[in-house]
């Protein structure tokens, strides 16, 4: 099979839940060592995108490739090029941080000596040594994403797919884990992050969709998309719902 | 305020129930069966009236106790807590802690079991118009006889959610209270049953034990009045006074937990593992198969949803022997020897659930990838690791106390043939179903509504299944119990390995086929259970 040069492809993604349709015929093509941002209101179905391109839920039509490999296909050989930090499932969070990043790293494959050594390496690239042997329940809910993000990391996936990695981290660990990401693009990755941070798309991203309502309303490079204007203020023309009141009497206190 | 919450209860019950229409229909079934209690109840009050107080009053005290038995036991043993109004969910609202008692007292009355309860106690003022006195005598009784069961059940609810400031304590304290509390059937049974067989007739024995049992902090509410109606007015007022007493001193046990548990939601557990440390990681193989069954294994040590499973474990022989112990005493076959076969079916169960407790971490074993029949097997590993030393123990040691070593080999044989093809089931039936179960860190008590119907048609259809397949070895083993075959016994235990693992590769092999194609689904599936 010849790479295509797509770390990532959907072809008309579909999801309804009941008569809800979260995800409308949404096609998408993330370029190999790209840094990718996925940007959207709340519902867009960001998540519901993310979860159907890596195997997590069944779109009810399209298809979605990894590295040119089906998803629904073949979903062990494309899971195991996917490194995924999904929002909204709990981690096996009874076990230390140390023994839930071993956990992924054997469920991979590797052996004893190699997920030891790895386990220390982004232990101490998140920040969480000091913590290894804490039960991840009693871990901040940053400290629960970071460690969630060196689950995704241990078994040096080809594409990185993180759904909004950044929530309730602290900025020193948001920009230490920037440059783990920055470099891991460097070194011939390819990654697409959901956000809600357009600042930190604009700075961090080669490119980026806008969604809204389960469609793309538009893709390509960040210059590209945003035309000249910031991110945020395209994002707003395009999406709209951008009230100017003041809000209710009532909360102002003085 | 107090009618906020109480609506705010309703509202939630409501939209669970018109979420899940299976939930509705357990709904309507429980409430049509108390329906039907209470008519029973109230007709059979009314009739007592005209019976005379020899024979209303041991009736309504012994039946009024059991009530108060079973305002305590019931949650904790079968049909977990009601916990919509959870105190630590509230914590953010500015409610004394007096209101919020009074709350949830109300919000106790309110429900199917309170308006139960209310109106069949209600009804005993019917009974008691025969009598002024006793009439008299109800009017605080009755209310306090109906504030004392919602008031003992709250407390030990709070109670059994766990005191203390760790997490890790509290989760097993939380477990712990279970088991005094788990005894007090099989012990007043067996007191009720030594009263018994003291000789008379069954109308005598009801009034001894009815008339001790008014005198202990579950009937005095109910025999104050029995008491006035037979011109016992000190007995009556003293009966009161330790009804009132009880009354008092769950009030403070309760606001003692609730105010305890306050303190100590927001703690986190400062005890750690020293780095390096991976614990059953390190022991088993560097395969998916490894990793799943020391993930496994390391959540049936740390989760107290796991350990619940277990407390039954110790309990089950001492509840045979109990209810067993009367009446057999000739040394012949008795139920305590029976005690590993039930354990293996209770143990064989737990692996139905295992997937239900990983609620959507189970997006990590789908996320990764991992086969199901590494999956099941793992699963399966950790389970075994843990359940076969308790079977044997429990066989070694029940056969032991009952002396009838013959028996040994084909309880074994039986024991451990269910119990691997339990295994066997689950691995298929747990990859298409899983059941609302109640989420990491909740109480492990926690009651998911209407879904009690649900959870004991899938345990039978699992129970009838495990037990259709192990025919041979159950039918081999009953032969060899009745001949005394020594031959017999030992061939049962051949049969029951060899079979039960026969069944449970199967399984495996069938359960992780069947993963494989629907793990996404079982997780959406999840994702919802977790979600209501």
């Amino acid at each position: 099979m010849g790479d295509s040069g797509e770390a990532l492809r959907a072809e008309g993604l579909v999801k309804r839940f009941g008569e809800k349709v979260a995800v409308e015929q949404l096609s998408l093509v993330v370029p190999a060592g790209s840094f990718y941002g996925l940007v959207g209101p709340n519902g867009a179905g960001k998540t519901t995108t993310l979860s159907m391109m890596t195997g997590l839920l069944r779109p009810d039509a399209g298809r979605a490739f990894v590295h040119d490999v089906d998803v629904w296909e073949n979903p062990v050989a494309a899971k195991a090029m996917l490194g995924n930090l999904a929002d909204g499932v709990r981690l096996f969070d009874r076990l230390t941080g140390e023994q839930l990043i071993t956990y992924n790293g054997l469920l991979f494959g590797l052996s004893h000596g190699e997920v030891a050594k790895r386990t220390q390496d982004l232990l101490a690239l998140m920040d969480l040594t000091d913590a290894a042997g804490k039960l991840v329940v009693d871990y901040s809910a940053g400290m629960t994403k970071k460690v969630a993000l060196a689950c995704a990391l241990v078994h040096a996936p080809r594409v990185l797919v993180l759904d909004e990695p950044f929530e309730s981290v602290d900025p020193v660990s948001a920009a230490n884990i920037q440059d783990i990401l920055v470099d891991y693009v460097r070194g011939g990755g390819t990654v697409i992050v959901s956000s809600h941070s357009m600042d930190l798309v604009q700075r961090m991203c080669d490119h980026v969709a806008i969604i809204a309502a389960g469609r793309v309303l538009v893709a390509g490079t960040v210059d590209e998309v945003r035309a000249g204007q910031t991110l945020q203020d395209r994002f707003v023309d395009l999406v709209g719902g951008r009230r100017h009141s003041e809000g209710p009497e009532w909360l102002r206190l003085s | 305020m107090v009618a906020t919450l109480l609506r705010l209860r309703f509202r939630i019950l409501g939209n669970a129930l018109s979420r899940h229409p299976w939930q509705l229909v357990g709904f309507i079934i429980g409430a049509l069966y108390a329906a039907g209690v209470l008519f029973g109840a109230t007709t059979g009050l009314v009739a007592l009236g005209f019976a005379g107080p020899a024979i209303a009053a041991p009736i309504i005290v012994g039946v009024g106790s059991l009530v108060v038995l079973g305002w305590v036991l019931a949650p904790l043993l079968v049909f977990g807590m009601d916990t919509t109004l959870e105190p630590s969910r509230l914590a953010i609202f500015p409610i004394s802690t007096n209101r919020l008692i009074f709350a949830l007292t109300m919000a106790g009355i309110v429900g199917i079991p309170g308006i139960v309860t209310s109106v069949a106690a209600l009804a005993t003022f019917v009974t008691w118009a025969h009598w002024p006195g006793a009439l008299a005598a109800a009017v605080p009784c009755v209310p306090l006889a109906v504030l004392i069961c919602v008031v003992a059940s709250r407390a030990v609810a709070a109670l059994a959610s766990g005191l203390g400031s760790g997490r890790r304590y509290r989760e097993l304290t939380g477990v712990l209270v279970f088991i005094p509390i788990v005894l007090i059937g099989p012990i007043v049974a067996g007191v009720i049953r030594g009263v018994a067989t003291s000789g008379g007739n069954l109308l005598e024995t009801l009034s001894t034990t009815s008339a001790v049992l008014g005198w202990t902090p579950i009937g005095a509410a109910w025999a104050a009045p029995a008491a006035a109606a037979q011109g016992d007015w000190v007995g009556a007022a003293a009966r009161f006074l330790i009804a009132l007493a009880t009354l008092a001193v769950l009030l403070l046990l309760w606001r003692y937990a609730l105010v305890a548990s306050a303190g100590s939601s927001q703690q986190r557990s400062s005890t750690a593992v020293k780095p390096g440390k991976i614990g059953a990681f390190g022991r088993f193989p560097a395969t998916a198969t490894g990793a799943s069954a020391a993930r496994s294994l390391t959540y049936w040590m740390r989760d107290p949803r796991y350990q619940r499973q277990l407390i039954i474990v110790p309990l089950m022989p001492i509840i045979l022997y109990f209810y067993s112990s009367f009446g057999h005493a000739d040394g012949g076959f008795r139920g305590i020897d029976l005690s590993a076969p039930i354990v293996s079916l209770i143990l064989g169960i737990t692996l139905y659930t295992d997937v239900s407790y990983d609620g959507t971490a189970f997006g990590l074993v789908v996320a990764r990838g991992v086969r199901g029949r590494a999956d099941r097997l793992g699963r399966v590993l950790a389970a075994g690791i843990i359940a076969l030393p308790l079977l044997l123990l429990v066989a070694v040691v029940t056969i032991g106390i009952s002396g009838h070593w013959p028996l040994l080999p084909p309880i074994l044989g039986i024991s451990v043939g269910v119990l691997l093809t339990c295994y066997g089931v689950s691995s298929v039936s747990s990859a298409r179903l899983v059941i609302p179960v109640a989420a990491p860190g909740d109480n492990p008590f926690k009651r998911v509504p209407g879904t009690t119907f649900l959870m004991g048609i899938s345990f039978l259809g699992i129970w009838a299944s495990a037990i259709v397949l192990s025919i041979p070895e159950i039918v081999l083993g009953i032969i060899a119990m009745v001949t005394q075959d020594a031959l017999l016994g030992w061939i049962t235990v051949a049969v029951g390995v060899v079979l039960g693992a026969v069944v449970l590769a199967l399984g495996v092999v069938l359960g992780g086929r069947t993963l494989d194609r629907t793990a996404p689904e079982l997780l959406t599936r999840l994702k919802a259970l977790a979600g209501s």
